[in-house]
């Protein structure tokens, strides 16, 4: 039987490379027989490269293939085929099914892989490569070879290339160790940075040892670049999400001067709508369930702007001008409102997906991913900013809260209804709450205590950012993002906090006022 | 309209008693309830008695005894002076931890490894205590810590927030932060201090076993000695000069500062001292409940420390010591009887005393006991005319 | 050594004494400035005859110029009245002075030696330069006395204040500063409950209390009654002499029975002097009638 396959083999490579099919008796040894045996056929039959041989795999994978005497069917939908040509057959009674194990199956599977990197198809190509990066061994590299040089797009070719080195450097030549190193420096790849690493500790020749020093540092340079834009974006994601949250609070107390202890408990009002109207979409449109954020961000608004509203008008109007009483009854209100939410929604975090089109990232380095959800939520908070800016700066109700917030008395002369304008502006920095709230549930868990997390590092934003402008908002809280992250990085993150909050202290030291200080007679408060 | 005119001289002999004859009977009738009385009714009382006192209730009222001082230690810096600390919790729960250090070293080897080590760090494999632990032998030693560490944290953190002029809000959410900032760092492991599950599981205390009812009793009336003690000091204090200055800080520093006075150092002292009170109340606390974690210094403990003094009457004194009373009094029935009602009662509380009460109890007592004495003084005059 | 030559030699000295003082009334100081002085530290030195020299001064808020190279000089135990209209920077003048404000640029000095831009404000009270503001700043909840008590010169420090006790010539002085201010009978009240007017005069009890070299009263008269106003002049005019004072004021009538017709007045206009002289004088200047004091 084995003479009979090398014969073919051999007519096989003599016979120009068009389409080969794949024969019976081919087909038969591998669907049955010694496992061994069984590999050493799939790896000559697959390095004639003929993809006609693909479906023959992916029944064996799929387990719809049987065998009888040698020969080889298979089973689909009811009807047989043999495998080799493609025949309509009859199943023979006594056919057997395949035994496919685990071995057995990764060797299919790469196989394919192999296979495919000679498709006419770029994309399939390009995906087989990816796929083989992590299961090539020496048994597959004739074919590699073979397609590198068939290969006619140029990265293409200088992956598959990468794919042969990284598979000569675990040779038993050193001299192709060598060149292998040396190929792999020109790598980007994480994966590779492992392998080198790996490499590194057990090869024992000298030379080969350098070449891989070399290649690892040249590697870890490319990396580094993705790293550190890595950094910057988590950086900068965290600093989108603080901005939202801070911007709430810097409209109530930078505005109105109310420090508001319940800002935390309006973010989860808003995440919890979002929550309800996901649940909404799930139970009742199940098809329009990607567009359900777009319903979610303006209940989330208005829900969080009707509490802060009602908030307003039974509590905080009778406390202008008492800070810290105000801070102790809005404390009180966010008891109350985490407990209200612990009885109707239950104590444990609830489940809230990102709609398809915010989920994964794309891939901007190899070692570099960018979530599409917390890039959208960057552009949201630049969104929500610059109408925030307009909002106050451009039209008349920012004109009248600006009004009232400088000179109360004055703007109530001169007939600015200033209970009914307190109501609105308080109800704007709980409606951006709200926003954020539901952005945050985007990214994070959605519980009766996501404020909690976030109220300590949002009244730091106002602390820094200064009293009265929202550019010192804007600046504090991407600045504290940015130096949390970096700072996790190097010291862990709660050593990162401490270090923010002691820097935090010492600027006060410098500029009571924070970033952006108003001088002055006002500058009494 | 009749106001009583005080020559200065008479005024300053009023001044000298620190408290009138009702002021000093209504003290020291205190201090015999709460050193001799209680202690009676619990251990000499028979058990089947109705005014017998179960360990319980002595455990409960210890413990509000030190919740009490923290109370006080509120009322001097907030009703006082006019800073609003969220973050007392903090001294608290560090006075707390020094003590708790010096009860788990006194485990000795009757913990679960059985090493000299505390349990916690053998479960860390640490091979020796770090150096934070090098005093925790000695009971002077750690008492000192007791009083040093907060003291000292007061007292940096203070220069450099009072100096800068931090004010206010701005003050209070610093507080704050700095005590959340402590807590996330106690919950790791690697700080030494038991992680999230603190010390427990206390054996000893001055070789005597810490479980037992004398030694609860003492621990008791070593509290209310100490509350009476921090009270007659806290009086002392109101009364001078300096309290006064203090007074006058809270209502106009500008003013102050133009007088010749300088802000910065009563702040810093007044500080400090309430800083010092809370870590004593929180080393006494802790051989009491058996049990000190991290959440003790959570910034929802410190805001409480402040509702306790707000209930009360800030200003008074003894208005922060019935709030606290009060309040946790309320909590103990709650958490028991309604538990899903607790936070709701606690939040209706803030709101309540700050829209309606902002005298506190004391306060309502007060204008009670006036227009008691107002309708008093009317009908004796309408009796004269 | 008799009785007699004890007198004698008693009112030698104060002749002496008296020659001495007479010495400084001309401008260098005479006999006492020509000779080495030490300096005292806290101690302002008046021999020179100035009490407050501002030269130069420079403030700006966020662009606005509040102060524009003001240039001001008070001798000492005059009566200085400073006029203008709003937004003049009176108060921010006198936020300088006292050291709520540091200045851009120029140079502010008490007496000839102590620089005030380099103290902080509780050294400036100590040094003996007393405010009054604007709006009444007394301790809202604490009584009249206890208000006069704190201002009362005496050690600022802390353990001082602890074991302080109010000695019998303190009392006296309280009580006279209470009869001075006309809250006698208002010791005990509570501060908070007193009339506008009646604030205004433990203010100025509170200045006077700390016995100061120089005063500085930012619309001391506001919201006083015609007959409070006229007690308030007295009482300036009183301390004349033995103190210095800089009244900044809006009501001309008042100005009026201070100056007497025989002292300069100060007018400020956006940030530096306009005029100076008699009340007479300024109030016939062009300039002034056009910017303030209208036609």
């Amino acid at each position: 039987m084995r003479c009979l396959f090398w014969i073919f083999c051999l007519l096989g490579a003599l016979c120009p490379p068009l389409v080969f099919a794949l024969t019976p008796e081919q087909a038969g040894q591998i669907a049955a027989g010694d496992l061994d045996d069984r590999i050493k056929t799939l790896n000559a039959v697959v390095a004639e490269a003929d993809t006609a041989l693909e479906p023959f795999v992916k029944a064996l994978l799929d387990e719809a293939v049987k065998t009888s005497a040698g020969k080889a069917y298979i089973v689909a939908d009811g009807k047989t085929v043999e495998a080799a040509t493609g025949k309509p057959a009859v199943l023979p009674a006594d056919a057997e099914d395949t035994v496919t194990n685990n071995r057995m199956r990764r060797e299919l599977e790469s196989a394919i892989a192999v296979l495919r990197l000679v498709s006419p198809d770029r994309a399939v190509r390009a995906a087989a490569i990816t796929e083989l990066k992590d299961q090539v061994d020496e048994g597959k590299l004739g074919l590699i070879d073979k397609a590198t040089t068939a290969e006619t797009d140029p990265e293409l070719k200088a992956r598959l290339q990468l794919l042969r080195a990284a598979v000569l450097i675990s040779s038993d030549d050193p001299a192709k160790r060598l060149t292998a190193a040396k190929a792999l420096s020109g790598s980007s790849s994480p994966a590779t940075r492992s392998l080198l690493l790996e490499k590194l500790g057990s090869e024992p020749d000298a030379t080969v040892k350098a070449a891989i020093q070399a290649a690892l540092d040249s590697v870890q340079g490319q990396l580094v670049w993705g790293e550190r834009l890595g950094l910057l974006f988590t950086g900068l994601s965290l600093g989108s999400i603080l901005l939202l949250v801070a911007l709430g609070l810097a409209i109530t107390y930078g505005l109105m001067g109310v420090i508001n202890m319940a800002h935390g408990e309006l973010m989860m009002i808003g995440a919890y709508a979002t929550y309800v109207v996901q649940n909404l979409f799930k139970n009742y449109l199940p098809g329009a369930f990607d567009g359900y954020i777009l319903v979610a961000i303006p209940a989330a608004f208005l829900a969080s702007a009707l509490v802060g509203a009602v908030l307003e008008r039974t509590v905080i109007r009778w406390l202008y001008g008492r800070p810290l009483e105000t801070l102790l009854a809005t404390w009180g209100i966010s008891l109350v409102l985490m407990q209200a939410v612990r009885s109707i929604f239950g104590a444990q975090n609830v489940g809230v997906e990102n709609p398809a089109w915010m989920s994964g990232g794309v891939q901007v380095l190899p070692n570099l991913v960018l979530p599409y959800n917390r890039l959208a939520i960057l552009v949201f908070a630049a969104l929500v900013l610059l109408a925030m800016a307009a909002l106050i700066g451009k039209t008349r109700l920012g004109l009248f809260v600006r009004a009232v917030t400088q000179n109360r008395r004055m703007a109530s002369c001169v007939g600015v209804n200033t209970s009914r304008i307190d109501m609105l502006a308080f109800a704007l920095g709980a409606g951006i709450a709200g926003l954020a709230g539901c952005a945050l549930s985007q990214v994070g868990n959605v519980g009766p205590d996501l404020g909690q997390g976030y109220i300590v590092d949002s009244f730091m934003v106002v602390v820094l950012g200064g009293v009265g402008q929202l550019a010192g908002t804007v600046y504090a809280a991407l600045g504290l993002g940015l130096m949390n992250k970096l700072l996790e990085g190097w010291a862990g993150a709660v050593l990162a906090k401490i270090m923010v909050l002691v820097f935090i202290v010492v600027f006060i030291q410098k500029r009571p006022q924070g970033i952006f200080a108003v001088k002055g007679r006002s500058a009494e408060a | 309209m009749s106001t009583v005119m005080m020559s200065p001289q008479a005024l300053q002999q009023k001044r000298g008693l620190l408290l009138g004859v009702r002021g000093w009977t209504a003290v020291l009738s205190a201090l015999a309830v709460l050193t001799v009385l209680i202690p009676l009714l619990n251990r000499v009382v028979p058990a089947d008695s109705v005014f017998h006192l179960s360990d319980y209730a002595v455990g409960l009222t210890g413990k509000i005894l030190c919740y009490a001082i923290c109370a006080l230690a509120m009322d001097l810096i907030w009703g006082y002076t006019g800073i609003l600390s969220l973050g007392h919790g903090l001294f608290f729960a560090l006075g707390g931890y020094g003590m708790g250090m010096y009860l788990m070293r006194q485990i000795g080897r009757d913990g679960n490894y059985k090493s000299d080590l505390p349990d916690f760090m053998v479960f860390l494999n640490w091979k020796d205590l770090p150096w934070t632990w090098a005093l925790s032998d000695s009971f002077i030693a750690q008492m000192a810590l007791v009083v040093l560490v907060p003291g000292l944290l007061a007292l940096v953190f203070g220069w450099f927030a009072f100096r800068s002029r931090i004010k206010g809000v701005y003050f209070s959410i610093i507080t704050q932060a700095l005590t959340y900032a402590a807590m996330l760092l106690f919950f790791r492991n690697e700080t030494g201090f038991g992680g999230n599950n603190g010390f427990t599981d206390f054996k000893r205390i001055l070789g005597q076993p810490i479980a037992t009812p004398t030694t609860r009793i003492t621990l008791f009336i070593i509290t209310g000695a100490t509350l009476v003690g921090f009270y007659l000091l806290a009086r002392w204090i109101v009364n001078s000069k300096y309290g006064r200055v203090l007074q006058a800080i809270r209502d106009a520093e500008t003013r102050v500062m133009f007088t010749g006075y300088n802000p910065l150092a009563y702040k810093l002292s007044i500080w400090t001292l309430s800083a010092v009170m809370c870590g004593v109340a929180g080393a006494l606390y802790v051989p009491q409940v058996g049990i000190i974690n991290p959440s003790e210094m959570s910034p929802s403990a410190g805001i409480e420390i402040a509702i306790w003094a707000a209930v009360g009457g800030r200003a008074t004194l003894i208005g922060p010591i019935i709030g606290a009373f009060f309040v946790n009094g309320a909590k103990s029935w709650f958490t028991v009887a309604f538990p899903e009602f607790w936070l709701y009662f606690l939040g209706a509380l803030f709101i309540a005393v700050t829209l309606f009460l902002p005298q506190g109890i004391v306060g309502l007592f007060k204008r009670f006991s006036r227009s008691a004495a107002d309708t008093a003084n009317d009908a004796a005059n309408r009796t004269h005319a | 050594m008799t009785p007699d030559l004890m007198e004698e030699g008693a009112r030698r000295r104060e002749a002496y004494a008296a020659r001495q003082q007479a010495g400084t009334g001309t401008e260098s100081g005479g006999r006492q400035a020509a000779f080495g002085r030490i300096a005292k530290l806290g101690v302002p030195d008046f021999t020179h005859g100035v009490a407050l020299y501002l030269d130069d001064i420079s403030v700006s808020f966020d662009g606005f110029r509040a102060l524009n190279k003001l240039s001001l000089a008070v001798n000492v135990g005059e009566l200085r009245c400073i006029i203008g209209p709003n937004g003049a920077g009176k108060t921010t003048m006198m936020d300088c002075i006292t050291g709520k404000t540091r200045p851009d640029s120029g140079r502010a000095f008490f007496g000839s030696t102590i620089d005030l831009l380099r103290l902080t404000e509780p050294q400036i009270a100590q040094i003996g330069i007393g405010r009054k503001f604007q709006k009444p700043t007394v301790y809202e909840d604490l009584s009249v006395f206890e208000n006069l008590e704190l201002a009362l010169l005496a050690d600022r420090r802390v353990r001082a204040s602890l074991f302080s006790r109010l000695g019998g010539e303190q009392l006296d002085r309280i009580g006279q500063t209470l009869g001075t201010i006309h809250l006698r009978h208002e010791a005990q009240r509570t501060a908070g409950l007193l009339s506008h007017g009646q604030k205004q005069w433990l203010e100025i009890g509170m200045l006077l209390m700390q016995d100061p070299k120089l005063l500085l009263l930012d619309e001391p008269v506001a919201g006083m009654t015609d007959e409070e106003t006229e007690r308030t002049a007295e009482l300036f005019l009183s301390l004349e002499g033995k103190h210095s004072l800089v009244v900044v004021e809006h009501d001309m009538k008042f100005v009026d029975q201070l100056t007497q017709g025989r002292k300069k007045v100060t007018v400020l206009h956006e940030g530096s002097v306009l005029a100076e002289g008699l009340l007479s004088e300024v109030q016939a200047n062009e300039k002034v009638v056009e910017v303030y004091l209208g036609r």
